[in-house]
């Protein structure tokens, strides 16, 4: 107990002795605002693991863009764990950093940390997911409107199918917000077709295994799945690409005998393409870096930000996914 | 017509003769009984919610359908399960088989992407890898006298780590003849890999039951100090039982691998110890060790399989995929509670208050039975 309140004080009294530094720098010198933005900032981020091509390349790519402007980033992989995140996001607290870049694994549960954040007057910027707390506890959400990527994906089998498809999906964790904004952009979509409707749906986990699992029993539940199912909507890449192998091993032709439609536009998923075992995907953009330093700036020099920083990625067909893959490669 | 009867007679009266043999020995062993009841259950319930469930069909020269699945998917968790099974003998425990799971897939994807080696070089250095875990496990357990849930505990998290230094954060993904076949497809009809634990699970049962290797390993289970009086090198039996599992884990691991064509370090036989630890237990197994049944440890990875099939195929809602498992594992459970088996016992003899005295009989030989064992 007495460890801990000691350490509370200790924590209270260097943000106090940060905040007197910035307000004498800032009195000091006029071009304060400038001097921010080419200063070096220490950004923490805690990233949810690497449990994705997708997730990786997001990584490299705000490792990249941290480099590229001289920040100093302490990066901490949590390995799908919440409570490892929380942990992560306390420990930049506690080393005082200008900034904290979160993507949440799950949307509820980060009240307390958060308020945290904001005690010690650290911005916290979600990137590339959202969670379920009051919008005055962190500084903005850089990412794509997952529910718009649902929706795209309806729209394009909506315009391949003539509106007419029995489709089944492939969901991602259960509670995670790509999961059910995903889900909830494609079924708003499908509902205005009375001929297309999901008659299967299970949790892959976003996992390459979990997609191949999920997918052969969905073909084993259809008595003639050729006939009975006309698309696979899978909400996340990797997810696809086991369903695919089900569906190979099967004897059924993926693309051809069953569309393929998913989102976030691993490399992989352009090989697919290219071999024409895939049909669309919708890059879910992962330069989110810039963006989001760009937010924790303008925070710093006093502007206001708002809450949703959307950044969309197009969606692709294989006319373009030699090139793509090897962009990417 | 006339001619072929006589032989289907005989053998039919063989097989009869077999199943009377089996009953007797349930009836001296209830126990026994619960996991295949249970497996039954489950399967007959899910072929009323989906039908053609239990359907198999003959596709492209192989077996097709969801009990084909069943066993498929089961491999890896069958695998895992016999290495876990020996060590729970030990008194031990192997939490670490996830991590080394991942370490031999990500070891056979690297080395199939990076070398020109010959695939079989490649699948030796995935089980050595496996076998090394095994040693640091067994060398904490038996040499430095950490307890075994402490031990493993410790490779648990590091391996994962190891796994994903080896791949470097990617899911590698490989091209290798070899290994595809291994991964899926078919030999006499059944999946490869069905054919590779089934020799793995005959092996480990004629090594532990027909040697006296799986005696001195429950005794050490049951109680070490007593076995190393009698003169039987318990180290060396509990640092071998680790390096078992360790290379079951990690033939599993090149199998799981292999199903996806690649290797993922952070998913690959995630959570996959507890699932082996729950087939053992549900065997009928002592965590206290000195008292495993392999045969019955299958049956409980197909009781597991199974429930993740049926659920996968019903067409349930996923978010009471979770809570449905446990609920139904709850009530497996509690049928081969000792106390459960105890009260159906006893409503069984009041219906039946004439034979009580031959049911007494029975209960007493049934007892003495126990205490031989």
């Amino acid at each position: 107990m007495i460890d801990r309140s000691i350490r509370q004080h200790l924590s209270w009294f260097d943000t106090l002795k940060q905040h007197l530094l910035t307000t004498v720098l800032c009195v000091a010198l006029p071009v304060c605002s400038v001097s921010a933005s080419a200063e070096n900032l220490t950004i923490g981020f805690s990233q949810i693991g690497s449990e994705s091509g997708w997730r990786t390349s997001e990584t490299e790519s705000i490792k990249a863009e941290a480099e590229r402007r001289g920040y100093n980033l302490k990066f901490s992989d949590a390995q799908q764990k919440q409570e490892n995140q929380i942990k992560a996001v306390r420990s930049f607290i506690a080393q005082g950093v200008d900034g904290i870049l979160l993507a949440p694994v799950v949307e509820t549960g980060w009240d307390q940390v958060l308020k945290e954040a904001k005690r010690a007057h650290i911005p916290v910027v979600l990137v590339d997911r959202g969670v379920d707390a009051n919008p005055d506890l962190y500084l903005t959400k850089v990412a794509s409107d997952f529910r718009e990527e649902g929706a795209l994906a309806a729209s394009w089998l909506a315009a391949k199918t003539n509106g007419k498809c029995n489709i089944v999906e492939l969901q991602g964790t259960v509670g995670s917000s790509a999961a059910i904004d995903r889900k909830a952009g494609f079924d708003a979509v499908i509902s205005n077709f009375p001929n297309m409707k999901i008659i299967r749906s299970q949790s892959g986990d976003f996992t390459r295994a979990g997609g191949k699992e999920v997918m052969e029993s969905f073909l084993k539940a259809e008595s003639n799945p050729k006939k009975d199912i006309c698309a696979l909507f899978s909400h996340n890449d990797d997810m696809a690409l086991g369903a695919i192998l089900a569906m190979k091993e099967a004897g059924i032709k993926p693309s051809k005998d069953i569309l393929v439609v998913s989102i976030d536009g691993v490399p992989d998923i352009f090989k697919a393409m290219m071999d024409g075992e895939s049909n669309a995907t919708i890059e879910l953009n992962p330069h989110l870096g810039a963006p989001a330093f760009d937010a924790i700036l303008a925070y710093r020099a006093g502007k206001t930000v708002p809450k949703w920083i959307k950044a969309n990625g197009p969606l692709y067909l294989p006319d373009t996914a030699a090139a793509e893959y090897n962009k990417r490669k | 017509m006339i001619d072929i009867r006589p032989p289907i007679k005989a053998t039919n009266m063989k097989k009869h003769h077999a199943l009377q043999h089996l009953l007797k020995r349930l009836q001296k062993q209830p126990k026994t009984l619960a996991p295949f009841v249970s497996l039954l259950l489950i399967l007959s319930v899910t072929a009323l919610i989906t039908p053609g469930f239990l359907e198999i069909k003959f596709v492209n020269g192989h077996l097709y359908g969801s009990l084909i699945d069943i066993l498929h998917r089961g491999t890896p968790t069958a695998l895992v399960a016999l290495g876990m099974a020996v060590v729970i003998g030990t008194r031990g425990i192997d939490l670490s088989v996830g991590a080394v799971i991942a370490i031999s897939g990500a070891v056979t994807a690297v080395l199939t992407v990076n070398t020109d080696w010959p695939v079989w070089i490649v699948i030796a250095c995935a089980l050595g890898s496996g076998l090394v875990c095994g040693l640091w496990n067994g060398l904490l357990v038996s040499i430095f006298n950490i307890q075994p849930i402490v031990a493993t505990l410790i490779l648990m998290v590091a391996g994962r780590g190891i796994a994903q230094m080896i791949t470097e954060g990617q899911i590698v993904t490989f091209h290798s003849t070899v290994l595809n076949a291994i991964g899926n497809e078919f030999f006499l009809a059944f999946p490869i890999r069905v054919w590779i634990v089934l020799g793995m699970i005959i092996l480990t049962i004629v090594v532990m039951r027909k040697t006296s290797l799986g005696l001195f390993i429950e005794a050490v289970g049951a109680n070490v100090r007593a076995s190393r009086l009698v003169g039987i090198e318990a180290r060396l039996l509990v640092l071998s039982a680790y390096m078992f599992s360790g290379f079951c884990a990690a033939l599993s691991g090149i199998i799981i691998a292999a199903d996806i064509r690649g290797a993922d370090a952070n998913n690959a036989g995630l959570w996959l110890e507890l699932d082996a630890i729950l087939a053992v237990v549900l065997a009928g197994a002592s965590l206290a060790g000195g008292r495993i049944y392999l045969g019955l440890t299958i049956i409980g990875v197909l009781i597991i399989q199974t429930l993740t099939t049926a659920i996968l195929t019903s067409g349930l809602p996923v978010q009471y995929n979770l809570v449905v498992k446990a609920t139904i594992i709850l009530a497996v459970l509690l049928i081969q509670s000792p106390t459960t088996r105890q009260w159906l016992a006893k409503r069984f003899q009041s219906k039946r208050g004439q034979n009580a005295k031959k049911e007494q009989n029975s209960t007493s030989s049934q007892n003495h039975g126990r205490a031989d064992q």
